[in-house]
C-alpha cells in the first residue's frame, strides 16, 4: 500500500509538471499583453512595462524562473488585480465556488439516487418513465436555462428567494439547484442502468433464494454493486463543479473560481491563468486517487498494489 | 455499509461546514478583523442603516476594483472609486469642467511655466492634514514604480516627466515641490492649456507618504489600508462581491453632500443587473441592446451619450486606399442612421466627425461638432461617383480588401453590416470579412498588417485634442500610416496656443484636413448607455473621461 501511495505521488508530480509546461508554452500563444488598456499603450510603454515584469526575457528563462518559484511555492502577483497575490485570488475566490458546488453534487446525487432506484425497482412502470423523462430533461438542457428560468420566477415574480448576489447562505440555493439538476439526470441514468443489471446477476438470484428480505437485498447486495461506477464519474464530476462554474456564477453574481479563470484568459493574467490551471489539476489528479482508493473499500475484488 | 454511509455524509457536512466558514460572505470580513464583535457590528450596521435615511444609493459595477492605489490604478471602475473617496488639487465638476478641490488658490507665473497651489485645511481620514508633501510624494512616487498612467505627467508637461520615463532622469528630479505644507509648485517644460483640466485625472491625487510607507505591500489591497480624503469613504470592500461608500463627515465640503451611503455590487451580466433592478436591489443599471425595445417606453429608461467612438481604420499605404476618394467614397456610402438605430440599437449616434457630440464646448459655448458640422455625407450614387474617380486615380479596375474586426458581437455586427454597404453600394468592392480576438485586432492594427479596421477610441481627457492627436505623424494611436505636415503643424500649432479661442479654431482647421481634405477615416457611431434610473435619484454626473461618475452632488429625493 506504501509502494502504492508513494508511486502515484510520482505519477502526480510528473503530470503536474507536463501540465505547466504546456499550459506555460501554449499561453505565450494568446495575442495581445497582460496589461490594462492596451488600445492607448504606446511602443516604449510596452517595452518598459515588459523590462519590468520580466516579460522581456527569453521564454525558457522566464519558464525556469516560474518553476524556482513554484517550487517555493510561490505562484507570483496578479497583472489585473495590482499587488494581489495569486495565491489570495484563488483563496477568496474557491468558496463560494465550491460551497455552492458542493452543495449541488449532494443534493444532485441524493436525489439522482433516489430517482434511479425508483426507476430500476418500478421498471417499465409510469415512475420508471417519469423519472427518466426528468433525467433526459436534465441532461438535454443546459443549466444556464433553469438557472435564468428560476431567477426570473422564483426571485424576480414569487421572491420567494433572493435572485442574485452572495450575501448569505439563503443566496446559495438557487445557484447550487441550478447547478444540481445536470448531477441528478446523470447520477439517476447510471444508477438505474447499473442496478438493472445487477438485479439480473447470479448472486442476486442467490440472495433472494437465501431467504434475505427484499430490503437486504437491495442495501447490501444490489446498491452498493451499482454504487461502484457512480464513484468513478462522481470524483471529476465535483471538482469540475466545484471549482466553478463561468455561466451560473455570471448569472448570480458569485464571486467564484470560474468567472475568474475565464476572466483572467480574457484579459492575459498569466500568473492567474497558471495559478488556477495548476490549482485545478492538483485537485483533480488527488481526488482521481481517492476515487482508486474508495474502489477497494467498495469492491475487494479491486486490489491496490505498488506495481501497478 | 450503513455505518460507512453514515460516516460519509458526516464527513460531508463537515466539508460544508468549514467552506461555509471560508465563505467570506458579506460580514464576514469585519468578523475576522474584530473576532467576537460580530453581533455588536451588527447591531452598529442596523443603526448606521437607519441613520442613513433614505439617502442610499445602490448601484452596480462591471468588475471587481483592480487597485485603490492611485499610481497604479488604470482602468475607469478604479478612477471612479478614486475619484470619490479622495480629492486632488482639481476634482471634476458637474459639467466635468475642472473645479478647486484640495486647492484653495491657483496661480500661475507670468511665463506660464511656474504654478503655485495654495492647500485649504482639509485632513486624512486617519485625522493628518493634507499637505504639499502628499502630493510631491505621490507624484514622485507614479513615476518611480512607473505607474500605467505615468504618460499623464508626460502629457501634463511637467518638468523632466519625459526624461524620467525615458530613463535619462531620477524620479526625484520632477519638477513638483512642497514650499511649505500649504504651498505646492508645479513647474512645467512649456505653457500647457490642459494642465488644469489634467490635474483632475486620478494620477495627480494626493498621497500621505508615512501612511503609504507604513503599509508597505499591504497598501491599498483593503479599504481599511488606504486614506481618505475625498467626499466619502470605502467602508467596506469585499472583493469581489461588492463595495460600500460612507459620507466622509471630515471632508472640507461635506455641506455639498447629501447621500449618507452608496452600496456597489459587481454583477457581470445585464440580465442580473435587470433582476436586481426588479427586485429593487439596484437604483441603476447599464441595459444592453436586447433589453431596449422592452425597456424604451418606460419612464425610468434613459440614453445617456458618451465620448467613446467606433469608426473604421484605413491603412494609408495600401495602393488603392492610399487615395483619398476612395476613402471618402467609403466613409460617405455607409448609412450610419441604419447601423444605430437597427444593428446596433442599443442608443448609439451616427458619428459623422472625429470627435463625438457632447463631449466638449468651445471657450464660447459652443460645441465642437456643431462648429465643424458633418463631413463626408451624402448619397449612394455620389460616393460611388467618388469611389469610380479614385479607382482611376489609383490605376485600379476592382478592389478586394480585407476588413479587420474583433469577434465582440457588438464589432461582428458592424463588420457584418459595412461588408453588406460596401458591396452592395459600390461598384466592384469584394469584402473579405477577418474576425479574431480583441487583442490580436489591436496587434495588427499597431504593425499596419490590415487593408480597413474596425476600431474604437475614448478620451483619456476633457479635451477634443485627445481626439486630434491621434494621427500625428508616427503617432502612437495613428496606426494608418497617415502622415500629413498641414495636420502635425495645425496640431502643433493648437499645442501651444495660449489663447482658448485660437487654440479651439486649430483644432476645428485640424479635423478639417482629417476627414474634408483626406478623409481618412470613416466615423461609425458614438457610444451611448442605455440604462434604467430611479426616477427619484438626482444628479449622477456622468464624465466623459477618466472616473465615469461623481457622486458628490447627488442625491435621492424624498
Amino acid at each position: 500500500m506504501r509502494n502504492y501511495f508513494l508511486s502515484r505521488l510520482g505519477y502526480m508530480l510528473v503530470t503536474l509538471l507536463i501540465i505547466v509546461t504546456a499550459t506555460f508554452f501554449f499561453m505565450q500563444l494568446l495575442p495581445g499583453t497582460p496589461f490594462n488598456n492596451p488600445e492607448k499603450l504606446t511602443e516604449q510603454q510596452l517595452l518598459s512595462l515588459n523590462e519590468k515584469y520580466g516579460l522581456d526575457k527569453p521564454i525558457a528563462l522566464q519558464y525556469f524562473i516560474y518553476l524556482g518559484n513554484l517550487l517555493q511555492f510561490d505562484l507570483g502577483l496578479s497583472f489585473q488585480y495590482e499587488g494581489r497575490t495569486v495565491e489570495s485570488i484563488i483563496g477568496s475566490r474557491i468558496g463560494p465556488s465550491a460551497l455552492i458546488g458542493l452543495q449541488a453534487v449532494v443534493f444532485g446525487t441524493a436525489a439522482g439516487l433516489l430517482l434511479g432506484m425508483i426507476s430500476a425497482l418500478k421498471h417499465n412502470s409510469f415512475l420508471d418513465y417519469t423519472s427518466v423523462f426528468i433525467a433526459v430533461l436534465g441532461m438535454s438542457v443546459p443549466s444556464f436555462v433553469f438557472a435564468a428560468l428560476m431567477q426570473y420566477y422564483l426571485g424576480v415574480k414569487l421572491q420567494w428567494l433572493p435572485a442574485a448576489l452572495w450575501r448569505g447562505w439563503e443566496y446559495t440555493i438557487m445557484p447550487s439547484l441550478a447547478l444540481s439538476v445536470m448531477v441528478i439526470a446523470t447520477v439517476a441514468r447510471f444508477i438505474r442502468t447499473e442496478m438493472l443489471e445487477v438485479l439480473g446477476q447470479d448472486y442476486v438470484v442467490t440472495a433472494r433464494a437465501k431467504g434475505l428480505t427484499e430490503k437486504a437485498v437491495i442495501v447490501k447486495h444490489v446498491v452498493r454493486n451499482a454504487l461502484i461506477p457512480v464513484v468513478t464519474m462522481l470524483g471529476p464530476l465535483t471538482v469540475g463543479i466545484m471549482t466553478g462554474t463561468l455561466v451560473i456564477e455570471k448569472i448570480f453574481a458569485v464571486p467564484g473560481l470560474g468567472e475568474q479563470f475565464t476572466l483572467s484568459i480574457m484579459v492575459n493574467d498569466y500568473s492567474v491563468i497558471m495559478g488556477i490551471t495548476l490549482f485545478y489539476s492538483s485537485l483533480f489528479i488527488l481526488v482521481v486517487m481517492i476515487v482508486d482508493i474508495l474502489y477497494g473499500v467498495l469492491d475487494p475484488r479491486i486490489s491496490l498494489k505498488g506495481e501497478g | 455499509m450503513k455505518k460507512q454511509f453514515g460516516q460519509g455524509m458526516l464527513l460531508i457536512m463537515l466539508i460544508i461546514c468549514a467552506v461555509l466558514a471560508g465563505c467570506n460572505f458579506d460580514s464576514e470580513e469585519g468578523v475576522e478583523a474584530e473576532p467576537g464583535s460580530s453581533e455588536e457590528e451588527n447591531k452598529e450596521q442596523s443603526t448606521a442603516d437607519e441613520q442613513a435615511g433614505g439617502q442610499v444609493l445602490k448601484v452596480a459595477a462591471s468588475a471587481e476594483i483592480p487597485t485603490m492605489d492611485s499610481v497604479h490604478a488604470h482602468d475607469t471602475i478604479a478612477f471612479t472609486v478614486l475619484n470619490n473617496v479622495m480629492e486632488g488639487l482639481y476634482r471634476l465638476g458637474e459639467d466635468s469642467n475642472p473645479v478647486l478641490g484640495m486647492a484653495e488658490s491657483h496661480e500661475e507665473s507670468a511665463d506660464g511655466l511656474v504654478h503655485t497651489f495654495t492647500l485649504r485645511d482639509a485632513a486624512w481620514s486617519n485625522g493628518t492634514a493634507v499637505t504639499a508633501d502628499d502630493f510631491e510624494y505621490a507624484w514622485k512616487r507614479l513615476m518611480a514604480d512607473e505607474g500605467h498612467y505615468a504618460s499623464m505627467m508626460v502629457n501634463a508637461g511637467v518638468l523632466h516627466a519625459q526624461d524620467i520615463i525615458e530613463g535619462e532622469k531620477g524620479a526625484g528630479e520632477l519638477g513638483v515641490t512642497a514650499v511649505d505644507d500649504k504651498t505646492l509648485e508645479v513647474t512645467l517644460e512649456m505653457p500647457n492649456p490642459l494642465f488644469t483640466t489634467l490635474l483632475t485625472f486620478p494620477v495627480f491625487l494626493p498621497q500621505n507618504e508615512a501612511f503609504v510607507e507604513e503599509q508597505g505591500e499591504q497598501y491599498a489591497l483593503e479599504a481599511e489600508n488606504v486614506l481618505y480624503n475625498g467626499p466619502f469613504v470605502l467602508a467596506e470592500w469585499n472583493h469581489d462581491q461588492n463595495w460600500l461608500y460612507k459620507k466622509n463627515p471630515d471632508y472640507w465640503d461635506a455641506d455639498a453632500v447629501t447621500l449618507e451611503e452608496i452600496q456597489v455590487n459587481v454583477v457581470k451580466e445585464t440580465s442580473t443587473g435587470v433582476n436586481l433592478y426588479e427586485t429593487g436591489e439596484l437604483d441603476r443599471i447599464g441595459l444592453s441592446a436586447a433589453y431596449v425595445d422592452e425597456y424604451s417606453s418606460s419612464d425610468e429608461f434613459q440614453i445617456i451619450p458618451r465620448a467613446g467612438i467606433i469608426f473604421v481604420r484605413m491603412n494609408t499605404t495600401h495602393e488603392v486606399l492610399g487615395n483619398a476618394n476612395v476613402r471618402r467614397a467609403f466613409d460617405m456610402v455607409i448609412d450610419k442612421e441604419g447601423l444605430a438605430n437597427v444593428i446596433l440599437n442599443d442608443g448609439s449616434v451616427p458619428l459623422y466627425g472625429h470627435v463625438p457630440e457632447n463631449f466638449s464646448l468651445s471657450p464660447e459655448g459652443v460645441s465642437f461638432r456643431e462648429l465643424n458640422g458633418d463631413f463626408n455625407k451624402g448619397t449612394a450614387e455620389e460616393a460611388a461617383e467618388y469611389f469610380t474617380t479614385g479607382l482611376e486615380e489609383a490605376g485600379a479596375e476592382e478592389l478586394t480588401v480585407s476588413l479587420l474586426s474583433s469577434d465582440a458581437e457588438s464589432h461582428r455586427k458592424i463588420a457584418e453590416y459595412l461588408k453588406d454597404q460596401f458591396e452592395t453600394k459600390l461598384p466592384g468592392v469584394t469584402i473579405d470579412l477577418q474576425m479574431v480576438p480583441f487583442q490580436q485586432r489591436l496587434d495588427q492594427e499597431k504593425a499596419l498588417a490590415y487593408d480597413m479596421v474596425i476600431s474604437t477610441w475614448g478620451p483619456d481627457y476633457n479635451d477634443p485634442m485627445t481626439f486630434i492627436d491621434m494621427f500625428v505623424t508616427d503617432g502612437s494611436a495613428n496606426r494608418t500610416g497617415y502622415s500629413s505636415a498641414e495636420f502635425d503643424s495645425l496640431v502643433e500649432q493648437a499645442k501651444a496656443e495660449d489663447d482658448p479661442s485660437a487654440r479651439y479654431q486649430l483644432m476645428l482647421d485640424a479635423e478639417k484636413v482629417l476627414l474634408e481634405k483626406d478623409a481618412l477615416i470613416a466615423p461609425l457611431v458614438q457610444n451611448a448607455d442605455a440604462i434604467l434610473q430611479r426616477e427619484k435619484v438626482k444628479n449622477i454626473v456622468e464624465h466623459p473621461s477618466g472616473p465615469d461618475f461623481t457622486y458628490k452632488w447627488t442625491y435621492i429625493e424624498e
